[in-house]
């Protein structure tokens, strides 16, 4: 019980309030505190509510934006983020210290493979200091740039960030990413080397690093060890220090930045919010920017983590807000919200979420359809930046095309799905949407527009209907110790990479800028990377818009006949290879028929990979021994049995497990 | 023995004689008139064996001693139970197979015949095989074999290269081989049958071919080939595994098979079955019985049986299984006279199903007339002359359905799992079809 609380503060929100034994469940955080059980001692508490009842409101006019201070913590993965935040908000008395917070270890394997928070967290902390009582609102953001746009969002509700750095493992190509999306959004940036307490912690080599790549300078850098507390309250000093009150005016009329939003069963939409100006009340009459729709404040109040409600909030503070919205997508990250009748000027920067990778999602069996459509709806509500699609496949059934922010982002989703619903599912090879400038009239009039997005295969125009194809690039960084360099050089440019930058960030580690095709990355980049540098270099990248690219539509054919499933899109250059693996996999894959199979992988009517499964010469079993027919008997049954269900293309029967072997993601050979 | 010496003696006797008479008449011929439901073949499982073969995954049992006198008389009274449960009048053919039957004592060999033939009728000229290793079968004990029934041996030869022998995990050689065959031939002239193996990793065509020639110069009248299929369980199946030994090579084994075929047919065999080779008519009556989907008895740990357990008042015909572990099953016939561990009866439709995989192994395939002995109302026209699927492999000219029945052609025959990917669906359609119009009516 406690363990679930507790974790919830962070990432575990949504799963603490679908437990079923969690009595606390969407209750505000004090009452829950004391179902905690006699242990706890409520003395946190007690310096916040003085009067001892603990149902009464914060006073948030308490707070003068003077006295406020909205901070972020990024880092790259392992570099100890958590655990500062944990110290941080022990230090302020806003969790018991007594208990070990041990959240690493409830973290999902993918969040601790690839260092990513599937959802931001927020906690308002008190803290006294000089005799003066601050409100430091750390606003956790996803840790990871498939996220990027979420994270540039809650950066936008801050004026600094603490950037994380392990003093063992250096500058890692998160923190870079990371550092330039809080430099991009002209925060102040307190560096933290933590881990000192490490025995191969090296400390001044990471602020030369610093100092190299991020042009800050050494002295401005905080030694600590998270772990053992060690001058974690210098960290709370130099945020009152360091880093501005937010400049807002509780005189202007309201403007609040959504910046996360979660989904309650019984309270609908939270959206998570940061005043630039005004107040907000319980009653207000709202609009957002992004829909006009009108709602009527139900509740505010502050992150202590969970809701606290409070009669009002003020310019500059961060809380939450339930307001009557019924879906995730009312409350979409980035939108303005303002009172009705006094219309403000958006906060600048809103965009809808923009999937970059897809990928097809089919349950194993068409019998689990209907189970996974409803996880699939019930992991959406807390997501909105999945698209959902409808789609069907020949060979696998019925599904969906679902758009994810990032490859991460999809793999995250997927294992949600299976660890919190436990469904299997087959999912496809994950595509990138490329684009396309059409020159044909006729097909800009049917398209109404010249540049479409081709997210299907099917749907690639005719190059001859095309003034150009487009992809979509990203800038990439790696980070890696220098005896690597070359061979990463050759995967990048084998990924069809353009160096853009190389650095030396210290005596021996090497920062390399590529831009990358997004194609080139999404399916096994990092895992080749990972191994070629015997996991030493990390790896991130940052969108990069589109770039032009010659692409081609390659077919599949068995004895001639296309196969609509595996029509891929490809570049040109890539063509031959990506045919060759589909073909060779087809291969392995097809149960040997009566006749020959040439499967070929062609552009237009030019073959370019070709394989050939030979016809059976021999397939009778040699003995019935002992008139033990039975064994016999059933396989050919369940031969038969499953032949049935076989795709037929031409007179080829295909399986389905060898479509799955084509289209399935895989790890390299 | 309980039995009366006299009519023991008196069987072995009319056998022998029989066995002369034998040779010329060959197998698949008319039968005798009694009903089906009251003929049977009987199948006899010895279940140890001196080694354990690479390649072997049956059930037997490596024992450190075996109260032969314990499993006598356990196959005995399972065998006249078994007999008495079917109803069966009549023993069509014995064969003793195992394990390594060879290794059990003639004595129990002669127990288990007679009393057969004290609980039903069991023809002079029955047929009785008994599977015998080269090393575990001396002439004098193949001869004392002989001497209490047994008239056609299958010797267990599997290949001619003493290499292969090793690897296979054989305890003889080549020329054991060799001089157990002339032997037996010696002793059951023109009822000798020897299995060759082929498909064996790193074998290769040429070389087998030779193999195949030279048992060509020293074999009798019946042949089986074999491909090895790797077992899970099996020591060879684990080198494979391994990677220190390679994976058997299907195109090879295929074209092994092929050019054998070939090969044996220009020596004068019929191929009668998708495995078994025979001239001059020495068919193996209990292996067609088999294929014919005639009614079986398994005795001993672990055999299958095939019946309809008229003495006990069934209708239906049963697939059954004794137990497989030799003591468990030893005290299971002493509690209950037998150790049947599992019996399904078997629908119209299975049985049909076991008709058409079976009949098509041989090389007449499905008669008309066999064919409406198991189901007189739909023709072998009816289920598979309208199919279109059927249609295209019968102008592939791999199977052939004429005013003869159906089979499968020289190509076919190769193919036949393939080919049966097709008609068994085809036969369960025009099953559902009849069903439905049935309905309706009754």
């Amino acid at each position: 019980m406690w363990v679930l609380a507790v974790r919830g503060w962070r990432r575990g929100r949504a799963l603490v309030r679908w437990a079923p034994g969690a009595v606390c469940l969407g209750l505000p955080w004090p009452r829950c505190a004391a179902t905690r059980g006699a242990a706890a001692e409520p003395w946190a508490l007690a310096r916040l509510y003085s009067s001892g009842d603990r149902k009464e409101k914060i006073d948030m006019s308490r707070f003068p934006v003077e006295n406020i201070r909205n901070f972020s913590i990024i880092a790259h993965v392992d570099h100890g983020k958590s655990t500062l935040a944990d110290r941080l908000l022990e230090l302020t008395g806003t969790i018991d210290k007594t208990k070990n917070n041990k959240q690493v270890l409830d973290k999902l394997q993918v969040e601790r493979e690839r260092g990513i928070t599937v959802k931001a967290q927020t906690a308002s902390l008190f803290y006294n200091c000089e005799g003066k009582q601050y409100l430091l609102n750390l606003i956790d953001t996803p840790g990871h740039v498939d996220f990027s746009y979420e994270v540039s969002r809650s950066l936008s509700a801050c004026q600094g960030v603490l950037l994380v750095v392990d003093a063992n493992e250096g500058i890692q190509a998160q923190t870079v990413a990371n550092f330039f999306l809080a430099f991009e959004a002209q925060l102040s940036v307190i560096p933290v080397i933590n881990k000192i307490d490490l025995k191969n912690a090296d400390p001044e080599r990471v602020e030369k690093q610093i100092e190299k790549a991020f042009d800050i300078p050494s002295d401005e850098c905080i030694k600590i060890s998270a772990k053992l507390g060690t001058n974690v309250e210098s960290v709370l000093q130099a945020v009152i220090e360091r880093i501005p009150p937010p400049k807002a005016h509780c005189k202007n009329p309201l403007r609040a930045l959504v910046f996360d939003s979660t989904f309650d069963q019984y309270r609908g939409v939270i959206a998570n919010i940061a005043l630039f100006d005004g107040v907000v009340s319980k009653g207000d009459k709202i609009v957002s920017a992004h829909t006009q729709k009108i709602y009527e404040v139900n509740e505010v109040g502050a992150l202590n983590p969970n809701e606290q409600p409070t009669h009002k909030l003020y310019a500059g503070q961060v809380g939450y807000l339930i307001a009557g919205m019924k879906d995730v997508t009312e409350a979409q990250i980035g939108d303005t919200l303002y009172l009705h009748k006094q219309p403000v000027e958006p906060l600048p920067g809103f965009k809808s979420a923009k999937p970059m990778v897809f990928a097809g999602m089919y349950p194993i069996d068409q019998s689990e359809y209907n189970n996974l459509k409803s996880a699939i709806e019930k992991l959406t509500l807390n997501d909105s930046s999945v698209t959902v699609y409808r789609d069907t496949s020949l060979a696998l059934g019925a599904g969906w095309r679902l758009g994810f922010l990032g490859l991460l982002h999809m793999e995250v989703f997927n294992q949600r799905l299976e660890q919190e619903y436990n469904a299997s599912v087959i999912l496809t090879t994950p595509t990138v949407p490329y684009k396309a400038v059409l020159s044909s009239a006729k097909l800009i009039k049917e398209y109404r527009e010249k540049e479409i997005t081709i997210i299907n295969p099917a749907q690639f125009p005719d190059k001859s209907k095309v003034t150009e194809y487009l992809e979509p690039v990203v800038l990439g960084t790696i980070i890696t110790p220098d005896e690597y360099t070359a061979k990463i050089m050759m995967l990048c440019q084998a990924r069809r990479g353009v160096q853009k930058n190389m650095m030396y960030i210290d005596q021996n580690r090497v920062m390399l800028k590529y831009l990358f095709p997004l194609n080139e990355i999404v399916v096994d980049f990092y895992d080749s990377l990972k191994s070629l540098s015997s996991g030493y270099a990390s790896f991130d990248y940052e969108d990069a818009g589109y770039q032009t690219a010659e692409l081609v539509k390659m077919d599949i054919l068995l004895n001639g006949n296309i196969v609509e499933e595996l029509v891929t899109v490809v570049h040109k250059d890539k063509a031959h290879s990506v045919g060759k693996v589909i073909c060779e996999r087809l291969k392995d894959s097809l149960p040997r028929q009566l006749f020959e199979i040439a499967i070929q992988a062609a552009i237009g009517s030019k073959i370019i990979a070709r394989e050939t499964v030979k016809a059976y010469r021999k397939n009778v079993l040699a003995k019935c021994y002992g008139g033990d027919i039975t064994r016999k008997m059933k396989l050919l049954r369940r031969q038969a049995e499953g032949k049935k269900k076989l795709r037929k293309v031409g007179n080829i029967e295909v399986p389905k497990d060898a479509f799955i072997k084509v289209l399935k993601t895989q790890p390299d050979k | 023995m309980t039995l009366p010496r006299v009519r023991a003696c008196g069987w072995v006797a009319a056998a022998k004689a029989a066995q002369r008479r034998h040779q010329a008449e060959g197998a698949g011929g008319p039968r005798c008139p009694a009903p089906r439901s009251q003929r049977a073949s009987l199948y006899i499982h010895w279940p140890y064996c001196e080694k354990r073969c690479g390649y072997c995954n049956f059930n037997k049992y490596i024992p450190r001693g075996v109260e032969e006198a314990a499993v006598r008389s356990c196959l005995v009274t399972e065998a006249q139970t078994l007999l008495l449960l079917s109803g069966v009048r009549r023993v069509e053919s014995v064969f003793f197979g195992g394990g390594t039957p060879s290794l059990a004592s003639p004595h129990t060999v002669a127990a288990v015949l007679e009393a057969v033939a004290q609980a039903a009728y069991l023809p002079a000229d029955a047929e009785v095989t008994l599977e015998a290793n080269p090393t575990s079968s001396a002439g004098s004990r193949l001869a004392a074999f002989g001497t209490v029934g047994v008239n056609r041996l299958s010797i267990g030869l599997q290949s001619l290269d003493d290499a292969e022998l090793q690897l296979l995990g054989r305890t003889h050689s080549a020329s054991d081989a060799l001089r157990t065959l002339a032997e037996a031939r010696h002793l059951f002239p023109g009822r000798v049958s020897v299995d060759l193996m082929l498909g064996l990793p790193a074998q290769q065509v040429g070389p087998w071919l030779g193999q195949l020639q030279e048992l060509l110069c020293h074999c009798d009248d019946h042949v089986s080939l074999y491909q090895l299929s790797l077992e899970r369980g099996t020591a060879l199946f684990a080198q494979v595994q391994q990677g220190a030994l390679p994976a058997p090579d299907p195109e090879l084994a295929a074209e092994m098979y092929q050019k054998g075929r070939v090969v044996l047919r220009e020596a004068g065999f019929r191929q009668y079955e998708v495995s078994n080779f025979a001239r001059n008519g020495a068919l193996s009556t209990h292996n067609w019985n088999y294929w014919q989907c005639g009614q079986y008895l398994g005795v001993g740990p672990g055999a299958h049986g095939r019946f309809l357990p008229q003495g006990a008042g069934g209708h239906t015909r049963e697939a059954r299984i004794q137990t497989l572990e030799p003591d468990n099953w030893m005290k299971e016939v002493k509690l209950f006279g037998h150790g049947t561990r599992k019996r399904v009866p078997l629908g119209e439709l299975e049985l049909l199903e076991e008709v058409l995989v079976m009949g098509l192994r041989t090389d007449l395939g499905i008669t008309h007339q066999h064919w409406q002995q198991f189901e007189p109302q739909l023709t072998l026209w009816d289920v598979f002359g309208t199919s279109k699927e059927v249609k295209e492999l019968l102008e592939q000219g791999l199977l052939l359905l004429d005013h003869r029945g159906l089979r499968c052609s020289w190509e076919g025959l190769a193919v036949l799992d393939s080919l049966l990917l097709t008609l068994l669906p085809q036969l369960q359609e025009a099953w559902q079809q009849r069903i439905s119009t049935l309905v309706p009516r009754g």
